[in-house]
């Protein structure tokens, strides 16, 4: 016989402000099975808690319904105090009368009358709940780190100081991330390698932190405790091991006229090369596409030269599987293409420019050695115009509808570096609103107005047109003063809106990450768990979860860290007993369910079964891997027999609190 | 036609490549046929029947005797047959390396209830030159056009192509640009009580026989929800005063994505309930929302409600690739 208690909560005022909670308890007391009903101001409290541990004891409950909050507030709370009290805590249900009822709800009868249905159905099916033992799973300790930004490498510093080992994964040649272009950061403006370069340093140097470079994680399985990642070692034909970084082979490479992708085009390369002066790991690379030797077969000038004999052209891509028991996730962001933007000329002109390639103009190792030239004719520029929010806060397709949140302080440092240095140059800055929010942030682009007679225009630039001397004539709009503005200008810098890096989509379906529908990873809880994807295991650390500044990011970075090593501290893990399992006399073996598990949870297997006629047959069934289901329930919804089914959320739970609704 | 397939068939009962034949037996009437096994070559040559009546999709009868039986089986599949063969195939109901296929030509096949309804009940038999189906009756021959009386599957043929077989007769034929989405259009444009009543009007004529489900090459499950008193589905058809409600909004669902439009269960329905229509409507949106599928087309493209895709893993996601679209 059932012996159900129910247990509704005012929440202080939250839920009894709008429904009757008395009421609901009088009126679920008279529901089948139910002996006990109360209500109670706070049931999490330790008051309430214990009044449901002296309930379950004093009146021998077979199960307890609880009418309060959502389960993901609470749940767990209330399954240990019914263990506690020894009934098993599946055997305890939440009616969530809050936040789908008491706070959407304005009109209190039929708020109660809501509850009172939610109750019904939670009732409905704590009578059908069956007592379930999560199992237990290892915890492989070891890390890995997906991106090597300053997030990665934070992140990674902090998770193998405590001690734990990390693998720790770039795509590109060297780690540093986009940080590596910038040339000073603000609000501070000290030089963005001075910070940058040590940090790279210690990450090589960390005997826990092994770094691979030039590599993609190509597939991830596995679950929290025990993912497994096959990671793809692209072919460098350069063995890291041996070469010295000496640099011989990228002066005796007869192919100079690759274009520079870490000066973002704005000058050129050899074939063979290293990245920038300051890489790690410092080693050299052949981009393949330009090679002479792997396009042609002939030249092999590097090779002769490479005292060490570091060069193989016959390298190839590799692949690696590893066991790791935590994945941190910093895969960083990209500014946006801007060809789209015709008005601003940007494929028609060399002297229109984005903020990141104007870093590059800034930057000691970028192609002019930090001088600011002009790309068309080398000459120094005397009139510069900045124009923000390129493809930020713009609704339409070319664009994205968010603020990508840097543009502000990074033009104001921009304008500010450049009147610094050189004082007859006049700068103007187009934007749509100036924010920044952040410590010192805003007496920063003050500086830039007051200090360094930057003109701020809050408008746009309307047109860009490029003269044959190489200046370009800029329409603009000033709002404030409702004028049509003429400028000659020698550069045109663009601060584009940002991105996550194209790569990321990859990862997060490898990952069953979830992302927004701009591409950046979502938070398990915007508020409460910013650092967590919702895949347990997963963290988020950086600019892929959002546009962010350095001191956001190394935060962000620490906060994930910390996250992993919980984790990777624990020696076992606690499952999760709601999984899914299939009747095999029910089972007819036809894959739906294997076809729509996104974990690969499923396997067949060749069962032999009496048949009435006292045959035997063979027949192919399914098998779920516990340790591998996350109880999601895609395989019983495509499971047509009903075969399928999950434990704590079987069909027949559900289809009971269904009927209890519709009573 | 019949006898060449009669002819080959014997050939490989006698070389022993096949062990039983599953086809068409002459029943009461010629033009009742029934879907039956042959066990030998002599049984075949004396009752087997290939005509414009030979409807019954055979490949559902596969799946017990590969389950069961040793041995090569033979089958007969009309090209709108293979599709289901292939289905079965997918959902590994079958064992391919245990059967034999051969591809029949089908020249649309002839619906008897409308000659009946045209020509009277008194029928005694009917046959079919290509154009004029002849019909004795108790008061003596009369004649009508074969444009008359096709099945109505037939008039919305989606495909000729036999989609796979181990030996054709006849011609390869083409998959065709049929109308079949027509009629589910004009139930598109009803008003919503308009088409409430439609179905209604329809599905009240039920009587629960469960041919529908029972011929359905989609529906094999070894136990189905509707005979499962555990299955909480069961007790649910007879909750209201319009209880096939429930049946084939169910059984709609549990095939959506996989039924190929063979159009079965309409033909064997005695009262003539348009089912198909229901299952065709699933397979417009289906090809609305994914592209393109059709069921049985091959065996390794799987259908689009019963897939997990990477790309799928939000809804988000499944929204930028429509705006990319
Ligand atoms: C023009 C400009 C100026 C800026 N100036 C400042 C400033 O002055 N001050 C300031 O605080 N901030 C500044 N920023 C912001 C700063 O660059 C970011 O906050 C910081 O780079 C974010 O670090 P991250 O590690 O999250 O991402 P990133 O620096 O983008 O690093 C991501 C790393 O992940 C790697 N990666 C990407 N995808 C994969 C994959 N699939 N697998 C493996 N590895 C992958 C990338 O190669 C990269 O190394 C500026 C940004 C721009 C664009
Ligand atoms: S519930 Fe089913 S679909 Fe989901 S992970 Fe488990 S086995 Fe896979
Ligand atoms: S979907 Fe259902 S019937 Fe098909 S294999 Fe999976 S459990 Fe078995
Ligand atoms: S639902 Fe009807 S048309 Fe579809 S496969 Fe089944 S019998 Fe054929
Ligand atoms: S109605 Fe559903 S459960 Fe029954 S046989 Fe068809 S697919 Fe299987
Ligand atoms: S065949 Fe027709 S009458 Fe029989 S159950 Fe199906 S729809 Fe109803």
């Amino acid at each position: 016989m059932q012996k159900i208690g129910v247990f509704v909560c005012h929440c202080g005022t939250n839920i009894s402000a709008t429904v009757d909670v008395a009421k609901v308890a009088e009126t679920l007391a008279k529901e089948p099975g139910v002996i006990y009903s109360t209500d109670y101001q706070f049931m999490c409290s330790l008051a309430g808690q214990n009044l449901i541990i002296d309930k379950i004891k004093e009146l021998d409950l077979t199960g307890v319904v609880i009418c309060s909050c959502s389960p993901r507030m609470h749940e767990l709370t209330f399954r240990k105090a019914a263990d506690k009290a020894g009934l098993n805590g599946f055997l305890l249900e939440m009616a969530n009368i809050r936040e789908q009822d008491a706070w959407v709800h304005k009109d209190r009868e039929e708020a109660t009358l809501k509850a009172v249905a939610l109750g019904r159905a939670a009732i409905a099916k704590v009578a059908l709940n069956e007592a379930l033992i999560p199992g237990e799973s290892k915890v492989t300790k070891r890390a890995l780190v997906i991106g090597a930004g300053i997030a990665g490498m934070q992140a990674a510093l902090d998770i193998a100081d405590a001690g734990f080992s990390v693998d720790l994964v770039d795509i590109e040649p060297t780690i540093g991330g986009l940080m590596t272009q910038v040339d000073k950061t603000f609000p501070t403006l000290d030089c963005a390698s001075c910070i940058l370069t040590p940090k790279m340093v210690d990450v090589q140097q960390h005997e826990l932190i092994n770094l691979m470079t030039f590599c993609e994680v190509e597939k991830v399985e596995g679950y929290i405790g025990n993912f497994i990642a096959t990671i793809k070692k692209k072919a460098r034909y350069v063995d890291p091991d041996a070469c010295t970084g000496c640099g011989l082979c990228t002066q005796k490479c007869p192919t100079k006229n690759v274009l520079n992708s870490f000066n973002l085009n704005l000058d050129n390369r050899s074939a063979i090369y290293i990245p920038f002066p300051q890489a790690v790991p410092l080693v050299a690379i052949i981009d393949a596409a330009h090679c002479k030797k792997l396009q042609e077969g002939k030249c092999g000038v590097c090779a002769a030269v490479c005292a060490p004999k570091a060069i193989h052209y016959d390298d190839c891509d590799k692949l690696v599987e590893n066991k790791y028991g935590a994945i941190v996730v910093a895969t960083g962001f990209n500014p946006i293409e801007v060809h789209a933007f015709n008005e601003f000329a940007y494929d028609q002109s060399p002297n229109v420019i984005t903020s990141l390639e104007y870093e590059r103009l800034m930057s000691a190792t970028g192609p002019n050695g930090g001088t600011v030239l002009r790309p068309s004719d080398k000459k120094h520029p005397k009139t510069i115009v900045f124009q923000q929010c390129v493809g930020s806060r713009d609704t339409t397709s070319r664009g994205k509808t968010y603020c990508s949140g840097i543009c502000c302080m990074y033009t104001a440092k921009h304008a500010m570096l450049t009147r610094e240095k050189y004082p007859d140059t006049d700068v103007y800055v187009f934007y749509t609103d100036i924010r920044t929010p952040g410590k010192g942030f805003d007496e920063f682009h003050r500086r830039a107005v007051e200090q360094y007679g930057v003109h701020y225009i809050k408008g746009s630039i309307g047109k860009v047109v490029p003269m044959s001397n190489g200046n370009l004539k800029v329409q603009a709009s000033d709002l404030l003063m409702q004028r049509q503005l003429h400028i000659e200008a020698d550069l045109v810098v663009l601060a584009a809106a940002m991105e996550p890096d194209k790569s990321a989509k990859h990862l997060a379906q490898q990952l069953t990450a979830s992302m927004d529908n701009d591409g950046w990873f979502t938070e398990s809880h915007p508020k409460l768990r910013p650092v967590e994807s919702p895949t347990a295991g997963v963290f988020l650390a950086g600019a892929c979860q959002g546009p962010k500044d350095i001191p956001s990011t190394v935060a962000q970075a620490g906060a994930a860290a910390s996250k992993a090593i919980i984790l990777l501290i624990k020696d076992k893990l606690k499952g999760n007993p709601c999984v899914a399992h299939s009747a095999e006399n029910m089972c007819n073996g036809c894959g739906a369910c294997a076809n729509v598990c996104p974990y690969s949870a499923i396997t067949y297997v060749e069962k032999e079964f009496r048949m009435p006629d006292r045959t035997t047959l063979i027949r192919r069934v399914a098998s779920v891997n516990p340790a591998v289901c996350q109880g999601c329930g895609a395989c019983t919804v495509a499971c047509p027999s009903g075969a399928m089914d999950i434990f704590g959320f079987s069909n027949k739970q559900i289809m009971g609190e269904v009927d209890a609704i519709c009573q | 036609m019949q006898s060449e397939i009669i002819k080959r068939t014997v050939e490989l009962f006698n070389s022993e490549e096949i062990v039983r034949a599953i086809g068409w037996r002459k029943g009461d009437f010629d033009y009742d046929l029934n879907p039956s096994i042959f066990k030998s070559s002599e049984d075949l040559e004396k009752n087997f029947v290939y005509n414009d009546f030979s409807s019954a999709n055979l490949s559902k009868f596969l799946i017990k005797i590969s389950q069961k039986e040793d041995g090569k089986t033979l089958v007969f599949l009309k090209s709108c047959d293979t599709y289901s063969f292939n289905s079965l195939l997918q959902e590994h109901r079958i064992s391919r390396d245990k059967i034999y296929i051969i591809g029949v030509p089908c020249e649309e096949n002839l619906d008897p209830s409308k000659i009946k309804a045209a020509l009277g009940e008194d029928v005694l038999s009917m046959s079919c030159d290509g154009e004029t189906v002849t019909v004795e009756t108790l008061d003596g021959t009369k004649t009508i056009s074969k444009s008359e009386v096709i099945l109505d599957r037939c008039l919305a043929c989606k495909s000729r192509k036999h989609v796979v077989y181990d030996e054709l007769f006849g011609e390869e034929g083409e998959v065709l640009d049929s109308k079949r989405f027509d009629q589910v259009e004009i139930l598109e444009n009803m008003k919503p009580e308009e088409r409430y009543s439609f179905w209604r009007t329809e599905l009240s004529r039920c009587i629960g026989c469960n041919a529908c489900r029972d011929i359905c090459p989609a529906c094999t499950c070894e136990k189905c929800v509707f005979d499962n008193r555990d299955s909480g589905v069961e007790n649910k058809v007879a909750t209201n005063d319009f209880e096939e409600n429930m049946f084939h909004i169910i059984r709609a669902f549990h095939v959506a994505g996989r039924c190929t439009d063979c159009g079965e269960c309409s033909r064997v329905c005695p009262e003539d309930i348009p089912l198909h229509l229901l299952n065709r409507k699933f397979i417009k949106d289906i090809n609305e929302f994914y592209g393109n599928y059709q069921a049985g087309d091959d065996i390794e493209t799987l259908a689009p409600l019963t897939r997990f895709d990477a790309v799928d893993v939000e809804p988000s996601i499944v929204k930028t690739r429509e705006n990319v679209k």
